[in-house]
């Protein structure tokens, strides 16, 4: 008899415990490939890191910061390699897996015939980026200390930031896989992507454009995740941070509210 | 009593096209309700809205007496939706798909273990529980999909054609395990187009055609009304089968000429085929059988193909 009436009281729980469902079924789905997705998303921001800001840093040496500090070149590219790699892994979950499972695997057919919502999912399956991305930003920091390439504290400080960066990501990149109409649209994500991770402030800062240039830079969303986690890293946080986190926190929003609201169109028709 | 399923004018327009065209129906709780018709007919747009996934264009819905729009989750967590294309969790084991999917529905891990193993066994299928879905055959995935549909232990179950595209064998197994749920008291609503399945699991059933109702009733009762008792099928060895239909004209209530043989619709089939022998007519081949859903199925919604 109580297995007739639970089910009925217990359906009617949040929509944060719906949410949550949806992320554990990924933790379930994932099994025994922890050290492939490990593996997999730390090696690029790594690599990085020792060609370009090790190795290319041994030739540029020192540079000067806005506010007349000089940092090593190492040390100005590592919190960029960090954004970007936040950046990176929340697109890579929310653009190709959701689509995967939305339009391929029929996933959410399923699961939108329970009690859960459209935006329910989105926010699942956003949680989920953000479990996956905080492990790779946690090893990536872990890696800028043992450098010293940033302090423990500081480290510590930078995390929050990169779970930021990343959710804002995810939700922008939920929207976009609400829009892509087949796989091909993926060569134009991934042109894009590539283009905000060269010309976001992460290799140069963005003083060094033109006028016009500087400010299209300051525009974008990776330029803002940058700023903010070097800002966090160097130890030169002040009232840009704070515009960066307005920045990435109207992001997420608007990026939630639009996938959910998509999604709700794309499968309940 | 409240209807399980209340429609009034219920209508699905997508764009230009009507693919539900004003329906009202009732679903009484322990009944077995079946939506008959060709392609393209509307019952999947039909059972869609009443799945609370789809908001009806216009007309009244309600679902065990709630608003889709408004209650779409309170509804949905009474339902069990097992839908016309297998959506199982390829990422998943057999068993880890209805235990995930029981938590979906907010059940406890504890519970949704034991469920999940009830299941396997009401469908068969606890030998394949630590196997993925990809291998299974199309048979096994669908009486998964049904034991899917029955974790959350629904008052209202919905099965969009259960049976299409499975061999007989694994047709008669959900059929017998359909057979099952309707006796221990559960509502069940299906989509199908093989008459033989609607003869077998619906109490009442209505017969759609072009996004409308065309037919309403009792298997038994719509054969009656829109069909004779017996039908007699008769092949001439021509070409030309319409050549006799105007020689058998008073033999039967209805002839219908086929491009491969004539139907004598009629009361009795033994007295009509003495007819025709008395008529020195001797068709290559002749038979007499009762009249089933599908002559009133194929009398209601034509012979053409529809895709």
């Amino acid at each position: 008899m109580l297995t007739l009436v639970l089910p009925k009281l217990v359906s009617f729980e949040g929509s944060g415990g719906r949410a949550v469902r949806v992320t554990e079924r990924n933790v379930n789905a994932l099994k025994s490939a922890y050290w492939v997705v490990m593996a997999g998303g730390l090696l690029e921001p790594v690599l990085y890191l020792f060609s370009i800001g090790v190795g290319v840093g041994a030739l540029i040496g020192d540079i000067g910061l806005p506010g007349g500090r000089t940092v090593s070149y190492t040390e100005f590219v590592a919190p960029a390699m960090l954004a970007a790699s936040a950046m990176s892994g929340a697109l890579a979950e929310t653009t190709f897996n959701f689509f995967g499972k939305m339009k391929f695997m029929r996933l959410y057919d399923g699961m939108l015939a329970t009690p859960i919502r459209p935006f329910e999912i989105a926010v699942g399956e956003l949680i989920w980026a953000m479990v996956r991305g905080s492990l790779y930003s946690i090893a990536f920091l872990a890696i800028m200390v043992v450098m010293d390439l940033t302090t423990p504290l500081r480290a510590l400080a930078a995390f929050p930031a990169a779970v930021l960066v990343g959710f804002a990501f995810g939700a922008l990149g939920m929207t976009v896989a609400t829009l892509i109409r087949s796989w091909q649209d993926f060569d134009l994500i991934g042109a894009g992507q590539f283009a905000l991770f060269l010309f976001s402030g992460t290799f140069v800062p963005a003083e060094a454009y033109p006028a016009v240039l500087r400010w299209l830079v300051e525009l974008s969303p990776l330029y803002r995740s940058v700023d903010l986690i070097r800002g966090i890293s160097l130890g030169t946080a002040g009232w840009a941070q704070v515009v960066d986190v307005v920045y990435l926190l109207v992001l997420l929003a608007v990026g939630l509210t639009v996938a959910g609201t998509r999604m709700g169109k794309l499968l309940c028709k | 009593m409240t209807a399980l399923i209340h429609a009034r004018g219920l209508i699905k327009r997508f764009g230009d096209f009507t693919a539900v065209d004003g329906i009202d129906v009732d679903v009484q709780a322990g009944e077995a309700f079946g939506f008959l018709g060709p392609n393209g007919a509307g019952k999947s747009s039909t059972m869609r809205m009443i799945g609370c996934v789809s908001p009806p264009t216009d007309g009244v819905l309600r679902i065990l007496g709630m608003d889709p729009l408004r209650d779409g989750p309170a509804i949905r967590a009474r339902l069990g939706v097992c839908p016309q294309l297998d959506n199982l969790d390829v990422e998943l084991t057999v068993r880890e798909n209805l235990t995930t999917y029981a938590r979906f529905f907010g059940i406890s891990r504890a519970t949704a273990r034991r469920r999940a193993d009830e299941l396997l066994e009401f469908v068969q299928l606890t030998e394949r529980a630590g196997s993925k879905v990809e291998p299974l055959s199309g048979g096994m995935k669908r009486r998964l999909t049904i034991a899917r549909a029955l974790v959350n232990e629904p008052d209202l179950v919905l099965l969009d054609e259960p049976t299409t595209g499975l061999d007989p064998q694994a047709r008669h197994l959900v059929w017998e395990r359909l057979f099952r749920l309707k006796q221990q008291g559960v509502t069940l609503v299906l989509t199908t187009h093989y008459m033989d399945e609607a003869e077998q699991l619906c109490d009442r059933l209505v017969v759609m055609d072009g996004g409308r109702i065309v037919a309403e009733g009792s298997p038994r009762s719509l054969i009656e009304q829109h069909s004779t008792r017996e039908v007699v099928e008769l092949r001439f060895a021509t070409e030309d089968q319409g050549a006799y239909a105007e020689k058998l004209a008073g033999v039967a209530e209805r002839v219908e000429v086929l491009p491969d043989r004539v139907l004598l619709y009629v009361a009795d089939g033994d007295d009509a085929l003495a007819q025709v022998q008395r008529r020195s007519l001797s068709p290559a081949s002749a038979l007499v059988r009762r009249a089933g859903l599908e002559d009133v199925f194929l009398h209601l919604t034509g012979r053409t193909l529809v895709d």
